[in-house]
């Protein structure tokens, strides 16, 4: 669907006329980004992070093919092979940090697209499906995210490989053998790593299945903005392209000098030095620690301490972690402010800023550190916010709070009250 | 009705978490965590420069070369370097007939071209460095019950690796007496040797420089400890990241080409815009 003003695709060509009858490939490309999609025309630099994140999605794909072609998915082999990629293959050095350091630009760019929506609150009415197939997308990028981490078979593979999939043994019941079953055996080792490799290979692409999904639900009711209010007319909107296609197309520059400089001179800042050890079961890290996009959830996981109850700590950590993710799915419902926007929601806002955000980062910072004291009290504060922040403040906040008074329009918001009223259609 | 759920489940999660809380500030509070002798005396790798350092560095070939003496002539004999090949030698300035001769100097595990048995030959360029144990359980028994790890990767499997190789290189020292006072269980124990670097204070590898002159540089620089613990240290940042000059360098071209494209980026997108407020 679209906008009754927008743009209708008009193949003039006979090729292309032809080809509309038979396959109308063209067409979908036009009205999904070309100038067929009206979109606000007051979005801020925050929407560009859905378009950077597809083009990582991209990148990831392209140099996870070619690093797999120099990779071998056994556990004699593996880290040798990359080693051999980066050593012996030409630009192989190039694909091996490009996709080590794609991943984290990917969580980069996803956190903030994230935390965009929390912010605007994209993920209100009538957006709840793009929203939900995001988090879809998200936990599926961090399963794969946390198996393409195991394939080199360093240290912080094989122990992070170890650690995550115990996580499964604290289920009652059937956790252990869960657990073994996950793994093909007791722990980590050649039957893990071949299926780990099996499903890093095929995850991308169910990812980009729902990235599809995603867009196509995003494109029914459109884009949010900032103001949180919906289209009225066409002075609200501008065709995708060229305006966000140019907005986009700068955007990418700034993303590719970020990650060309991170690649090019600083390309294990963010990995582990452990990993450049080769795995050994019979010697366990000092600390492990999974990727940096993993901290604020890891942190949760080993905030609980104590038994609860009857509910063991192992599990209390486990049914956090998940939870805190899993929670995301029921924004739409507990978030019930008819306003979108935090801009217009002073009481969220302060919540969002003096309280989700800082949680967030000591959360992250926690999940980095080693699991003594301060550190675990300091998240264990953090956590206690993140939970309530979204089970018990968004609940109450959305049910109390008094929302500035939104623009009539975007146009209005854009242009000031009077000459947006003049554009406006007459009520 | 949601409303109520979603609180309850709040109150589920933030009350385990303030009770976790609570009896961790409680055992904090009554039983504080001991001090240990590492967290008093380990330290964080000593300030050293490399030629390599920065974002335009580059190996000084020259000490690339010492390093290289140093790892043939002291390091060797425990620490494989099963990474490098002879060949990547070259890069190091050594000529085709100096790679050759290096090679041939090292023997290697071969087979026998008549009978099949394993034997051993002259190493030839396309080589890999060979290990000086034939497995883990070999190299324990010579080595006080340690595998002296590979060096490939070394400068990289380690926090600061170039500082910390270097600064273990050079920290060896007595035990202090304030700490055997204060800590009377973590005295070094014998087969091991004090290393403030060392993440337990305590590894079986002797110090390895030991002397002044242990080795002898044919390019006149004086072999002090020092000077060979750095020596061998670039050597050591140049095998585990044989490529990064290239990478540098690539890496200032593609920024060059990025700026341009982001600015040409820039002013179609003020251009594209230009007149529409938003």
């Amino acid at each position: 669907m679209s906008f009754p003003w927008a743009k209708q695709y008009t193949p003039s060509h006979p090729f292309m006329k032809w080809m509309d009858e038979k396959l109308p490939v063209p067409r979908l490309i036009y009205n999904a980004v070309g100038s067929g999609y009206e979109v606000p025309r007051n979005l801020n630099y925050f929407w560009n992070f859905g378009f950077l994140a597809g083009l990582c999605l991209v990148l990831q794909i392209v140099t996870g093919i070619v690093m797999a072609m120099h990779y071998a998915a056994n556990t004699g082999v593996a880290f040798d092979t990359i080693e051999m990629t980066v050593r012996d293959v030409n630009w192989g050095w190039l694909f091996r940090y490009a996709h080590a350091n794609g991943a984290s630009a990917f969580f980069v760019v996803i956190y903030i697209h994230i935390f965009r929506g929390f912010y605007y609150g994209s993920y209100k009415a009538p957006r709840e499906m793009v929203w939900l197939l995001g988090v879809v997308i998200f936990l599926l990028m961090m399963a794969t995210a946390f198996m393409g981490y195991v394939l080199p078979w360093g240290q912080m593979s094989f122990w992070g490989a170890k650690v995550i999939t115990g996580l499964f043994s604290a289920i009652p019941l059937v956790g252990e053998p869960l657990q073994q079953w996950l793994l093909g055996g007791f722990a980590p080792d050649n039957a893990a790593l071949n299926r780990f490799f099996s499903l890093h290979y095929l995850l991308p692409f169910v990812i980009l299945g729902v990235v599809i999904l995603h867009i196509w639900a995003l494109h029914i009711p459109g884009s949010s903005n900032p103001t949180g209010v919906e289209v009225k007319s066409e002075s609200d909107t501008v065709p995708f392209y060229p305006y966000y296609i140019a907005k986009d197309g700068w955007a990418i520059g700034v993303f590719a000098i970020l990650f060309a400089a991170a690649v090019f001179f600083f390309p294990n800042a963010l990995g582990h030095p452990d990993n450049y050890i080769p795995a050994n079961p019979m010697s366990t890290p000092a600390h492990i620690v999974p990727e940096w996009y993993f901290w604020p959830f890891y942190a949760i996981l080993r905030s609980f301490t104590q038994d609860f109850f009857f509910i063991p700590a192992k599990l209390m950590g486990v049914l956090a972690m998940f939870g805190a993710i899993l929670v995301w799915f029921f924004l739409p419902w507990l978030d019930k402010s008819p306003v979108r926007s935090g801009s217009y929601r002073p009481m969220y806002k302060k919540f969002f800023w003096f309280g989700l955000i800082p949680a967030m980062a000591v959360l992250f910072y926690c999940g980095g550190a080693p699991a003594v004291e301060p550190y675990v009290m300091i998240s264990q504060i953090a956590a206690f916010y993140y939970f309530a922040h979204f089970l018990i403040v968004l609940p109450v906040v959305s049910a109390i709070e008094k929302p500035l008074p939104l623009p009539y329009s975007i146009t209005e918001a854009v242009l000031g009250k009077d000459e947006g009223a003049e554009l406006a259609p007459a009520a | 009705m949601a409303r109520i759920l979603s609180i309850l489940v709040g109150l589920f999660f933030t009350v385990a978490l303030a009770w976790s809380f609570g009896k961790g500030a409680y055992t904090q509070i009554t039983e504080p965590a001991a001090p240990t002798a590492e967290a008093k005396f380990h330290l964080v790798p000593k300030e050293v420069h490399f030629a390599s350092d920065g974002a335009f560095g580059k190996f000084d070939r020259q000490q690339l070369q010492r390093g290289f003496q140093v790892y043939k002539e002291v390091c060797s004999a425990c620490h494989s370097l099963k990474h490098v090949a002879f060949r990547d030698l070259a890069q190091l300035g050594y000529s085709e007939a100096e790679v050759k001769a290096i090679a041939a100097g090292f023997t290697v595990p071969g087979t026998d071209p008549n009978t099949g048995e394993a034997n051993t030959r002259p190493g030839t360029p396309t080589d890999y460095f060979p290990s000086p144990f034939a497995n883990d359980i070999a190299a324990r028994a010579a080595n006080n019950n340690a595998v002296p790890p590979d060096l490939s990767l070394i400068t990289k499997a380690r926090h600061e690796g170039p500082a910390y190789v270097y600064s273990l290189l050079t920290g060896y020292t007595e035990q202090p007496t304030a700490l055997v006072k204060e800590f009377p269980d973590a005295k070094t124990p014998n087969g091991l040797h004090y290393n403030p670097y060392f993440a337990n204070l305590n590894l079986a590898m002797p110090a390895p420089l030991t002397s002044e002159g242990q080795v002898s540089y044919g390019d006149g620089t004086k072999a002090t400890v020092d000077q060979m613990a750095q020596d061998v240290s670039a050597f050591l940042i140049w095998t585990a990241e044989p490529k990064l000059e290239k990478r540098k360098q690539t890496g200032w071209t593609v920024l060059g080409f990025l700026l341009f494209a982001t600015i040409l980026g820039y002013m179609s997108y003020r251009n594209i815009w230009a007149g529409k407020k938003h």
